[in-house]
């Protein structure tokens, strides 16, 4: 059995041992092997090219970004996601625009520890995959299964183009898989994760069990829910979801983070948009509260989407 | 096309004395060339010529040309607006500024950026974000990616102006450098003003060398309007740098002789400080300097004023000619990676 975080550190195994530029630099990642443990033992099998930073995002993700441009492929960890704000100017001004203002890539990974575990609070449990994808020139990838942590963060570090990989904590240790994967799908390609009839909940990350529990939920009151994990946020696979809405007629976006604009608002936007004449009734969505995210577990469990608050949206839903 | 508009091969410094005169003529005439040409750009902004800032380093020619000449083939410099002089010296063609300030199609940036924003990271020119202090951790990088790839010797300068000393971005990059024993030379031209903010409103210790022992680097003060001065002064830290001494911290101290750009007038600078030798214009001091030794009389200096007006007229001429972007051929595509543009078929994926 392998767990995702296992499957993250396997995949930075696999990409330092394939690829002699790449290096992996962030706070107590070497000999320590990181807060989550996320690069034990690599510092000791690669010597030299796993390096502790200073608690300074910005430089950071600065200097991935010159490592970048002399050819090398940086896999930046940042502590916990919430803390990439500190270098959000280096990832949003500088890595995002490198291409397309001087035509030269800027292949740098950065790995953002994300989404809420209890007891974790404001300022541990952020989720900012929106914030990011907002920006062009970034790729956003959200992986849901032991498998795509694996596959994705590997290609992430093959993309010529800075990506921001939203590993979420709450996987880290809660999911496992037998093994990891020969293949995968690529990125930008979304995944059924339930093939379903009566409704498409299109979401991602651990909000893919979340939901996958609430069709589990549903299907003993005899509705059949297709679940839809978009693997990638940016570039988001538009083809997929309106596929799964013309077979259902009804669609539920559903995210961790927070409720206005967002990734959820961004997938209702396109269906309404794309595939208006598709729906059977209005798109909903279901995203944590609006305020910051609680530290203790009874508010915490009720401020992100679960499955129960799922699986009561799926209710309005069908009903509708 | 390019060669045309470099005055001469790239300097190759060694890491010994400055040789004068020799060196202080091409540093000289480095100076007068950038003076020369941003002179031009700011009469064509005046005359609506230009779309979007101008920003000049009138006053700061010296040592900003320091900086540009100290680094070789390999070395890695980050500019900031006031370091035109600094980046002919480093190789960067007159063109590129011309058809950037211009928003020519065919400049680096392709009308995509413009102005100072501008370089080719491939040979060693970062192209400056805004974002001030942006630049020195990108410069760390390159530094960094020259250690795995055992490229030896090579050097990285960043410059900055005393305001970005006051940024976050300023005080990770240079700690960032130390820990990493990085041969960074930050040059921080302290020419009194961040825009219009004076210093007593910027910092609070008495001498901003002072933070080098702070960050465990070493630190260098030398007059920003002394030529001489600042040319040993870089060419030492320089040396020093790439003698595997970490990284120098190079405090120049003149005044900003223009506005912060062409559309300010700059009434809040003071008058006191126009006095100081601080507020001397540092190409009159190495003109004066020149024509005292006897490095230079009268008629060479009228011929190099006289090539430097061609050599840009020229540009600007060749620069006019060009045509501006055309958003309808204009590739709108953010990504190195193509095939994850929305829209585009994705790829297979192959693990190993
Ligand atoms: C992070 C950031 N904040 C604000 C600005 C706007 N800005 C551009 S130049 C400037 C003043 C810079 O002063 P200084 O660093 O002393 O350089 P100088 O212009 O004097 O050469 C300011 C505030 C900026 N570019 N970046
Ligand atoms: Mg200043």
């Amino acid at each position: 059995m392998i767990t995702y975080l296992e499957a993250i550190r396997e995949a930075q195994r696999q990409a330092l041992e394939n690829d002699p530029r790449v290096y992996i630099y962030g706070q107590d990642v070497g000999a320590f092997g990181g807060a989550f443990k996320a690069t034990k033992s690599l510092a000791q099998s690669f010597p030299g090219r796993v390096l502790d930073s200073p608690i300074s995002e910005d430089a950071m993700v600065g200097s991935a970004i010159g490592a970048a441009l002399q050819g090398m492929r940086p896999i930046v960890e940042m502590q916990f996601a919430d803390f990439s704000t500190v270098g959000f100017n280096q990832i949003v001004n500088q890595a995002a625009t490198m291409f397309w203002r001087t035509g030269l890539p800027c292949p740098i990974t950065v790995r953002l520890p994300s989404g809420g575990t209890p007891g974790s609070g404001p300022f541990h449990s952020q989720n900012l995959e929106a914030l990011y994808a907002h920006y062009p020139g970034l790729i956003l990838m959200t992986p849901a299964t032991v498998e795509d942590a694996y596959a994705m963060l590997l290609e992430a570090v093959a993309i010529d183009d800075p990506v921001i990989f939203c590993e979420h904590k709450y996987l880290y240790y809660h999911l496992k898989a037998d093994s990891l994967p020969k293949e995968a799908l690529p990125a930008g390609k979304a995944r059924v994760a339930r093939a379903g009839r009566d409704a498409t909940v299109v979401t991602y990350s651990a909000m893919v069990h979340e939901s996958l529990a609430a069709a589990d939920e549903l299907a003993t009151e005899g509705w059949e829910i297709e679940v839809i994990d978009l693997r990638t946020i940016k570039p988001l696979d538009t083809d997929t979801v309106l596929a799964s809405v013309a077979r259902t007629g009804r669609v539920l976006a559903v995210g961790e983070a927070w409720p206005w604009g967002g990734v959820t608002a961004e997938i209702l936007a396109r269906v309404a948009a794309e595939g208006f004449n598709l729906l059977d009734a209005p798109p909903m969505r279901l995203n944590s509260k609006d305020t910051p995210v609680p530290y203790h577990p009874n508010l915490w469990g009720t401020h992100r989407p679960t499955a129960r608050s799922i699986a009561d949206s799926l209710r309005v839903l069908l009903r509708s | 096309m390019h060669d045309m508009f470099r005055l001469a091969e790239a300097h190759r410094p060694s890491c010994t004395a400055v040789e004068f005169p020799e060196t202080y003529r091409r540093a000289y005439r480095w100076m007068l060339l950038a003076r020369v040409a941003e002179e031009k750009i700011a009469s064509l902004f005046r005359g609506g010529r230009i779309i979007g800032g101008v920003f000049l380093g009138r006053g700061q020619e010296a040592i900003s040309v320091a900086t540009g000449m100290a680094l070789r083939d390999g070395d890695i410099f980050a500019p900031l607006i006031r370091d035109q002089a600094g980046r002919l010296a480093f190789g960067e063609s007159l063109l590129d500024f011309t058809l950037t300030y211009l928003g020519a199609r065919s400049g680096p940036m392709r009308g995509r950026d413009g102005n100072v924003h501008r370089g080719r990271p491939k040979e060693g020119l970062l192209p400056m974000i805004s974002h001030l202090g942006a630049m020195v951790s990108v410069v760390n990088g390159m530094l960094m990616a020259h250690r795995f790839q055992k490229k030896e010797n090579t050097v990285g300068a960043a410059c900055l102006g005393e305001g970005a000393t006051s940024t976050g971005a300023f005080h990770e990059s240079l700690n960032q450098a130390a820990v990493e024993k990085l041969p960074l030379i930050l040059v921080i031209t302290n020419n009194q003003y961040a825009y219009s903010t004076p210093n007593h409103r910027q910092f609070a210790c008495n001498d901003l060398v002072d933070k080098a022992i702070g960050y465990g680097v070493k630190g260098h003060s030398v007059d920003g309007t002394d030529l001489s001065a600042c040319l040993e002064t870089i060419g030492g830290a320089v040396c020093a740098a790439r003698d595997g001494e970490g990284p120098q911290l190079i405090i120049a101290s003149n005044l900003r002789l223009a506005g912060h750009g062409e559309h300010d007038d700059a009434h809040y600078i003071s008058q006191h400080f126009k006095e100081l030798q601080l507020g001397r214009d540092c190409l009159d001091v190495a003109q004066n300097h020149m024509l005292a030794q006897k490095w230079a009389d009268a008629s060479m200096l009228d011929i190099w004023l006289r090539d430097s007006q061609s050599l840009v007229e020229e540009a600007v001429a060749h620069s006019l000619r060009e045509p501006a972007p055309d958003p309808a051929k204009e590739d709108w595509c953010a990504l190195a990676s193509r095939h994850l543009l929305e829209g585009n078929p994705p790829q297979p994926t192959h693990l190993n």
